[in-house]
């Protein structure tokens, strides 16, 4: 039996025209690319500035107060309140009201004069890495720099020597550690998964569960005309929302696009076609809708934790990469940034293509497996 | 029309885990016959449809839908059968038209539009196209999911408890457009556990847990069935029938206006419990009757129960 292109017109028009009368879904479609991409790219920032500091000043030379300047500056460290003993840093630390107690130690300036590399002791608290993570690193260049423009003048002849601190930090793509430009790339594959699998997986499942899909099946329609007519449209609400995302990533918070917008559709297309697929092979799966909704969501943990998204992939064991490399958003995440910030065009991107069409292979053909154009 | 049966299935038979829901059940609907499939809540009726249909396959068994083999020609067997599902099962979010016209497409009709508005005026719901289907009432819906799947024009019609839930006179209706279509030669399947549905099909065929007890022509159901029956009428017919009901060869006292029917099949035992009563009793009248399609309807129902869940019935 052949294909029939009017049923697969049918099947298409029907669910353009329900899609259209759904408003709450069609809106919050809409919606979700925006508020994510506020939520990611505003509240969350792990790199977080203003972290509350105390200080144990036991050398009141203008060298230490230069340093300390400097760390204000920087605005990664935000100086509440001068502490006179450990006891009262640590006291802070523990119940966090501050994260930081910077240490001058006594007899500094002269120490630094005399060439004897004087320690400052940081105390950081580091069980929250992330939001300390990045004012530790910044510092040894932040001590450097004060230090340097202290020691003019008179005591000149101290800055030739080897720093106190030598931490050198080279970050390149995006000098200022800016999280969110970092981060809003990589959202856009996250949202797109997010949507497109639970989107398609709910429109299916919901002809079963209402009873429509047993019209439909006693029909002369084929499988390939329903799933096709049935994903097609959701693949125009993916264009919508990277749209939506994309502009609101420049405009707002000015991520740069400098690779080739073609390499971007191509890896973009192939990424929708992916998830689509994935939904409709959830949509085999489950018997209800909330089911449905609660299979994307049992997927989008992993995918958020393990694509790259939040952590380093790199940074991850094994197996953790294995998963991670089974997932389509680890590839489209490594495709959009390589796109967006690093000017990748077409061949720097072939790699993750590669991967994203394998899985997706895989995916069509278990889930055309599993179709039934029967109840059974 | 030829004489080739519209359907006939042999030893069909569906398992659902370790359930068997429909048990080697054979049936012969000639063409151009309205065909009653009876049987109470959960005895196969849904599930042998849905095979004869090829919406599912069949675990064991056989069988032919208009000429085409039921486990090899699906497709074909959907292109010229209209299936009405027992839950109403169009779009509640489309329109009205819409709803007839995706119907139409599926079946990729020629002059769509032309068809689409015929079934509407048909319907008498020419102005209401644009309302959503969701928004009917039940018999409206019933009657919009039957001109649906006939916009095609079908050959057979197989209907699945097709007034369930629908009030009397919106389910009179739907029957005479059953019998209209009936007589313009189209074949019709109808599941159904209302007694005054039964009554106006050419042929019955009742199932019960899966397996069909008794098919045949209409007129040939009540002697199968084996029943016989008196009519009594008379005084306090209440107390009469309560204190039948208990008497051993007395298998149903049914109430037919001011008339009760006193059916049993021992007929020897029935008709001593009969002369008793008459002797005791001297102010009713007594007659003996045909047993028609009603009391065996009412037999036949009330011997089963719902069949959910337990393996198994009377039989065993
Ligand atoms: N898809 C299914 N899976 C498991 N059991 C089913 C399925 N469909 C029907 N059944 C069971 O099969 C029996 C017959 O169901 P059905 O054919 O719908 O009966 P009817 O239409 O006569 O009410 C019921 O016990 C029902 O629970
Ligand atoms: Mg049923």
């Amino acid at each position: 039996m052949h294909l029939s292109l009017a049923r697969f017109g049918a099947v298409l028009v029907k669910e353009f025209v329900q899609m259209r009368r759904d408003r709450m879904t069609f809106a919050m479609m809409i919606m979700i690319p925006i508020v994510q991409l506020f939520l990611f790219g505003f509240a969350i920032n792990s790199d977080p500035h203003n972290l509350p500091t105390l200080v144990e000043m036991a050398d009141e030379s203008p060298t230490a107060r230069a340093v300390l300047a400097g760390m204000e500056t920087s605005d990664y460290f935000d100086f509440i309140g001068v502490v006179t003993g450990q006891e009262d840093g640590d006291r802070a630390l523990r119940d966090g009201s501050a994260n930081f107690v910077v240490v001058i130690p006594p007899g500094f300036e002269r120490d630094v004069i005399r060439g004897l590399s004087p320690d400052i002791l940081v105390a950081a608290d580091a069980s929250d890495p992330t939001a300390v993570g990045s004012a530790v690193s910044a510092l040894g260049g932040i001590v450097e720099v004060a230090i340097k423009q202290t020691l003019e003048g008179p005591l000149a002849f101290a800055a030739g020597r080897p720093p106190p601190f030598s931490v050198s930090v080279h970050r390149q793509f995006n000098p200022e550690a800016e999280t969110s430009i970092n981060i809003v790339p990589g959202l856009l594959a996250i949202i797109l998964a997010m949507t497109m699998v639970m989107i398609t997986a709910v429109a299916i499942v919901r002809e079963v569960e209402r009873g429509t899909m047993e019209t439909l099946l006693a029909t002369p329609v084929r499988p390939f005309e329903v799933m096709v007519g049935k994903v097609l449209p959701y693949v125009l609400v993916g264009y919508v929302q990277t749209i939506v995302f994309l502009a609101g990533a420049g405009l707002v918070f000015g991520v740069p696009f400098i690779g080739s917008p073609l390499a971007f559709f191509v890896g973009f297309n192939i990424y929708i076609v992916v998830n689509l697929a994935l939904g409709f092979l959830i949509s085999t799966v489950v018997k209800t809708q909330m089911q449905a909704m609660q299979a994307s969501f049992f997927l989008i943990l992993p995918t958020i934790l393990l694509s790259g998204f939040m952590f380093p992939f790199a940074g991850m064991p094994g197996w953790a990469q294995a998963i991670g490399a089974a997932m389509p958003a680890t590839h489209f995440l490594r495709l959009v940034r390589k796109v967006m910030l690093k000017g990748a065009d077409l061949a720097d991107i072939a790699v993750d293509l590669r991967a994203m069409a394998i899985i997706g292979a895989v995916i069509v053909v278990v889930s055309m497996l599993r179709y039934r154009q029967t109840l059974d | 029309m030829t004489d080739t049966p519209a359907i006939s299935v042999r030893g069909l038979t569906k398992v659902f885990g370790d359930k068997t829901v429909v048990d080697a059940v054979d049936m012969d609907v000639p063409p151009g016959a309205i065909y009653g499939f009876l049987g109470p809540n959960g005895s196969g009726k849904t599930t042998t449809i849905r095979m004869m249909c090829g919406l599912l396959t069949p675990d064991g068994g056989a069988g032919e839908c208009l000429g085409y083999d039921i486990l090899t020609e699906a497709p074909k067997i959907k292109e010229n059968v209209g299936y009405m599902t027992q839950k109403f099962s169009l779009y509640g979010d489309l329109t009205i038209r819409e709803n007839l016209d995706f119907m139409a497409r599926m079946y990729r009709l020629k002059n769509r539009r032309k068809v689409v508005d015929k079934t509407l005026t048909d319907l008498g719901l020419e102005g209401r196209g644009d309302q959503l289907a969701g928004t009917l009432s039940g018999g409206w819906k019933q009657r919009l999911a039957l001109a649906a799947c006939m916009q095609h024009q079908p050959r057979l019609l197989l209907l699945d408890e097709p007034t369930a839930g629908v009030d009397p006179k919106a389910r009179r209706d739907f029957w005479d457009e059953i019998r209209r279509l009936s007589k313009r030669g189209v074949t019709v399947l109808v599941s159904t556990h209302y007694m005054d549905e039964a009554i106006q099909c050419d042929f019955i065929a009742y199932i019960a847990y899966g397996r069909k007890l008794i098919d045949g022509p209409a007129a040939e159901i009540p002697a199968k069935v084996g029943l016989h029956t008196w009519r009594v009428d008379g005084p306090d017919l209440t107390e009469l029938e309560d204190a039948l009901a208990s008497r051993p060869g007395v298998e149903q006292v049914a109430r037919f206006g001011a008339q009760l029917h006193v059916s049993g099949t021992d007929e020897a035992a029935l008709a001593a419990v009969i002369a008793e009563e008459k002797k005791k009793n001297g102010t009713h009248r007594w007659q003996k009757k045909d047993t028609e399609l009603e009391e065996a309807f009412i037999y036949l129902m009330a011997t089963a129960a719902d069949n959910f869940g337990a393996p198994g019935g009377p039989g065993e």
